[in-house]
C-alpha cells in the first residue's frame, strides 16, 4: 500500500469517479486483491443517474462503428452474470431485465429509414427481425395505429441505473473499496508517471496507479501526454410513473426521435435529446416537449401516466463515439471514459478490461481498438 | 485627403478608390479571405477599384477567413471553382459547396466529411450549439479553419429568427446569417411571409442575409429586392433526399436573379447536386445527404466532385438534346470494302 502525502492514506489503485464505470472497475480491482480508493465529489452531473439504462447493442448499432459494436455485444453478454455477482456481493437487487426492444416507424418515410437499419443488422449478423405494422401492434397493443412497421430486437435488456448504482456501491463496500467524497483537481505526476491525485482543498493522495473515470470531465483531468478528447453531449429525459396495470408497453419501444423504457416498478423513462451545448444541465421546455410529443405519437397512452420529473445529463463523448479504455502514455495512468450513449451497457466490459490490464492479463478482444492512445496517433481533439 | 483606415488616419490622393486604400494599408485587395467595408457597408469585390472614397470616410479591412484557405491535406484541388469566381456576400470563395453540420453520428465523421467536401462555409444551428461552450462542434470547425454561417433553424416566427440572428452576431462576430423561418415541423417548409419580414429587418440591421426559401420565383425576386445577399431555394423538403422536384422553377429563379442562387435542401445524392449546378445555381448547400450516409466522408467527396462537375458542364456548352441519333464518328469517307 502506498503512503499518502499530507497525511492522506494512499492506495494501490485510485479511481476518480464513482459512476457505474468507475465503481465497476474499482470492484473488479478490489476483488483481485488491490487496495482501492474511489474519489468523487458527487453532484448532479453523474451520467449514470440520468441514463435510461438500456442494454441495447442492436438498437445502438450504426455504420462505421464496428469496434464499438464488438465491445457492446461482449458487454451485453456479460451483463446477466455481472448483475448476479453484484447482487451476491452487496446483497442488493440490480434489477437487470431482458425485456427486449421494438423499434417502430410512424410513417412510410420512417419505415424506409428503419429498414435501412434492419438491413445493417442483417449484414452484421445481429438479432433483429422485421415486423409488419400488425405484428408490431400485436406485440405492443399500446402502439399508435400510425405504426408502419418495425424491427424487434428480443435480446435487448434494461436496468435502472440508479438501482444498479446502489447495488454496485454495496458490493464495493463489501469488497473493501473505500470511497472519499472530494473533488479531484489534477493528477500528480513525477518522472513521467502518475503518482496520485491532488484534491481541490490541496490534499494530495498517493497511489501506485490512477484510473480516471470522471465522465464528461475526463479531458480536463488528463495530464499532458495522456490527453483523451472527451466532450459533454447533453441529454434530457422525462420520468413518468404507471400504476399497476397501466404500463404503456412491455419492452423498450423506440421511434425515430424517442425511446420509451418501462421499468419493473412502474417507472417509465422517455429519452433522450442529443445536444452539443457544453457543460449545460438545464432542462428546457423544448426538450421536454419534444420527448412528450414523440412518445405520445408512438404510444398515446403515455398521456395518462404521472409526470414524475425531468433531468439532464452529460454523455462523455469521443470523436468516434467509442470509449477510451486502457493505459495512457503516462505510466501508471489508466482511463475508462468516453462511453457516450453506452455507459450502462459497457460497464461490465469496461470493468473486465481494466481488471485484466491491472492483472497484466489478456483483455477482451474487443478492447484492442479502444485504447486511449488511438487519439494521440490521429492528433484529433474532441 | 485623409480617411480613417482600420482606426488610423491615412493620407490618400484625391479620388483614391477602396482598392487604393487597401494597398496603402499593405493589403492586396484581390486576396481571398478579406472583406472591405466603407462606413460599415461591405463593398462588393468587383467594385473595389471603382468606388471612390470621400475625405474623412471610415474604411475597414476585415480578415474574413483567418489563415486563408482551409487545409486540403488530401492534396486534391478545391471543388467547383472554375475560371468564374464564386462571390457571395461580397467575398470570394474557393468552393461552391456549403455543408450543414447537423446529423453527423460523431465528431470524427463530421471532421473527415468536412475535409473531404472541400467546403469553406459551414452552417451551424444556433439553437443547438452554444458558441460559448468548449468541446462543441465549433472546435472541429475552428481547427479546420472554416467560415461559420450561423442559421436560425428551429425558428417559427420572424421575431424568433431575428432575435436568434442577433445572438449569432454577438456569439460568432459575424453578421452573416442563413435565415430559416419554418412553417411547421412536419414539412419544415419555409414560411414565406415570416421569411420576408425577418429578412427585411435583418438587412436593415446590416446583416448579410442568406434566406432559405421555397422554390418560388416570385418570392426569390422579393427576397433579392429587400437586399438579401443570395436566394436559397429548396429542391425538396429538408432531409427528404428527394432531389430537385421542380427544376423549371429553379431555372426561372436563376434566370431572374441578380444575386447568387444556392440550392438549399433536398439533395439526396451526387446527381442531385450536379443537376443543381447544371440548372445554373451558383452553389449547393446540403447536410443530411452527407451526415446520414453510411459513409459520410465518401459521400462528401462525391458531393464535392458533383458540384464541380455540374458547374463545369453548365459552362462547357452542352449539346442540344435531339430526338434522333447523330453518329459521333464520321460517316463520310468510309472505306468501301467490296
Amino acid at each position: 500500500m502506498s503512503e499518502g502525502t499530507n497525511g492522506a492514506r494512499g492506495a494501490d489503485l485510485l479511481v476518480v469517479g464513482a459512476g457505474l464505470v468507475g465503481l465497476g472497475c474499482a470492484l473488479e480491482a478490489a476483488a483481485g486483491g488491490a487496495d482501492v480508493l474511489v474519489v468523487d465529489a458527487g453532484g448532479v452531473e453523474r451520467a449514470s443517474e440520468v441514463a435510461a439504462g438500456m442494454i441495447a447493442p442492436v438498437g445502438e448499432a450504426s455504420w462505421g462503428e464496428e469496434g464499438l459494436l464488438a465491445a457492446a455485444l461482449d458487454s451485453a453478454r456479460r451483463w446477466p452474470e455481472w448483475a448476479r455477482r453484484l447482487e451476491e456481493r452487496g446483497g442488493e437487487p440490480v434489477g437487470y431485465r431482458r425485456c427486449g426492444a421494438l423499434h417502430v416507424a410512424l410513417d412510410r418515410d420512417e419505415a424506409a429509414e428503419l429498414r435501412r437499419y434492419h438491413e445493417l443488422h442483417s449484414e452484421l449478423g445481429l438479432e433483429s427481425s422485421w415486423l409488419a405494422a400488425g405484428a408490431c401492434r400485436r406485440l405492443e397493443p399500446g402502439l399508435s395505429t400510425d405504426v408502419a412497421g418495425g424491427f424487434e430486437a428480443p435480446g435487448e435488456a434494461e436496468v435502472d441505473p440508479r438501482v444498479a448504482l446502489a447495488a454496485l456501491r454495496s458490493a464495493c463496500a463489501a469488497a473493501g473499496v473505500r470511497v472519499r467524497a472530494a473533488r479531484v483537481e489534477r493528477v500528480l505526476t513525477g518522472g513521467g508517471a502518475a503518482r496520485g491525485v491532488a484534491l481541490d482543498d490541496g490534499v494530495e493522495i498517493a497511489a501506485a496507479a490512477v484510473l480516471l473515470a470522471p465522465g464528461a470531465r475526463l479531458s480536463a483531468l488528463c495530464p499532458p501526454g495522456s490527453e483523451v478528447p472527451v466532450r459533454p453531449v447533453k441529454g434530457e429525459i422525462v420520468r413518468l410513473r404507471a400504476r399497476p396495470g397501466e404500463e404503456p408497453c412491455e419492452r423498450i419501444v423506440g421511434s425515430e426521435r424517442v425511446y420509451i423504457v418501462p421499468r419493473a416498478g412502474g417507472e417509465v423513462v422517455l429519452g433522450a435529446t442529443v445536444e452539443d451545448r457544453g457543460f449545460d444541465l438545464r432542462v428546457t421546455a423544448g426538450g421536454v416537449h419534444e420527448l412528450l410529443r414523440e412518445a405520445y405519437r408512438a404510444v398515446p397512452e403515455v398521456a395518462e401516466l404521472e409526470l414524475v420529473g425531468c433531468a439532464a445529463g452529460l454523455r462523455p463523448t469521443t470523436p468516434d463515439n467509442a470509449p477510451a479504455i486502457g493505459w495512457t502514455e503516462v505510466d501508471g495512468l489508466m482511463v475508462a471514459g468516453g462511453h457516450h450513449r453506452n455507459g450502462v451497457l459497457l460497464a461490465p466490459f469496461t470493468a473486465e478490461t481494466v481488471a485484466a490490464l491491472l492483472r497484466r492479463d489478456e483483455v477482451p478482444a474487443a478492447a484492442a481498438s479502444l485504447s486511449p492512445r488511438r487519439f494521440a496517433a490521429s492528433g484529433a481533439r474532441s | 485627403m485623409i480617411v480613417e483606415l482600420n482606426g488610423r488616419e491615412v493620407e490618400l490622393e484625391a479620388g483614391a478608390t477602396v482598392a487604393d486604400a487597401a494597398r496603402a494599408a499593405g493589403i492586396d485587395p484581390e486576396r481571398r479571405g478579406i472583406a472591405i467595408a466603407v462606413e460599415g457597408e461591405v463593398v462588393p469585390r468587383r467594385q473595389l477599384a471603382a468606388v471612390r472614397l470621400e475625405p474623412g470616410q471610415r474604411v475597414e479591412v476585415v480578415e474574413a477567413i483567418g489563415g486563408g484557405a482551409p487545409d486540403r491535406s488530401d492534396g486534391r484541388p478545391a471543388s467547383g471553382l472554375g475560371p468564374e469566381r464564386f462571390e457571395l456576400g461580397g467575398r470570394e470563395w474557393g468552393s461552391r459547396l456549403i455543408v450543414g453540420t447537423g446529423g453527423f453520428r460523431s465528431h470524427g465523421d463530421l471532421e473527415r466529411a468536412l475535409v473531404a467536401s472541400g467546403a469553406e462555409i459551414v452552417t451551424v444551428a444556433l439553437r443547438r450549439v452554444d458558441p460559448a461552450s468548449e468541446g462543441t462542434l465549433l472546435d472541429v470547425i475552428e481547427r479546420r479553419d472554416l467560415f461559420v454561417l450561423p442559421n436560425t433553424a428551429g425558428c417559427y416566427t420572424a421575431r424568433d429568427a431575428v432575435r436568434t440572428a442577433h445572438l449569432g452576431r454577438e456569439a460568432f462576430g459575424t453578421d452573416w446569417v442563413k435565415l430559416e423561418v419554418i412553417g411547421d415541423d412536419r414539412t419544415l417548409l419555409p414560411d414565406a411571409t415570416e421569411l420576408l419580414a425577418a429578412g427585411e429587418e435583418l438587412v436593415e440591421a446590416g446583416f448579410t442575409v442568406l434566406p432559405y426559401a421555397s422554390d418560388d420565383p416570385v418570392l426569390a425576386r422579393r427576397l433579392e429586392a429587400i437586399g438579401c445577399a443570395a436566394v436559397m431555394p429548396l429542391g425538396s423538403p429538408i432531409g427528404s433526399g428527394a432531389g430537385i422536384r421542380n427544376p423549371y422553377n429553379i431555372r426561372i429563379i436563376v434566370e431572374a436573379a441578380g444575386v447568387p442562387v444556392i440550392l438549399d435542401a433536398g439533395i439526396g445524392t451526387a446527381s442531385d447536386a450536379a443537376l443543381a449546378m447544371e440548372l445554373g445555381c451558383d452553389g449547393v448547400l446540403l447536410a443530411s445527404a452527407v451526415s446520414r450516409a453510411a459513409e459520410p466522408e465518401r459521400m462528401a467527396a462525391a458531393m464535392r466532385d458533383a458540384v464541380a462537375a455540374g458547374w463545369a458542364a453548365r459552362h462547357a456548352g452542352r449539346i442540344p438534346t435531339r430526338l434522333h441519333a447523330r453518329a459521333s464518328s464520321p460517316e463520310e469517307g468510309l472505306a468501301e470494302l467490296t
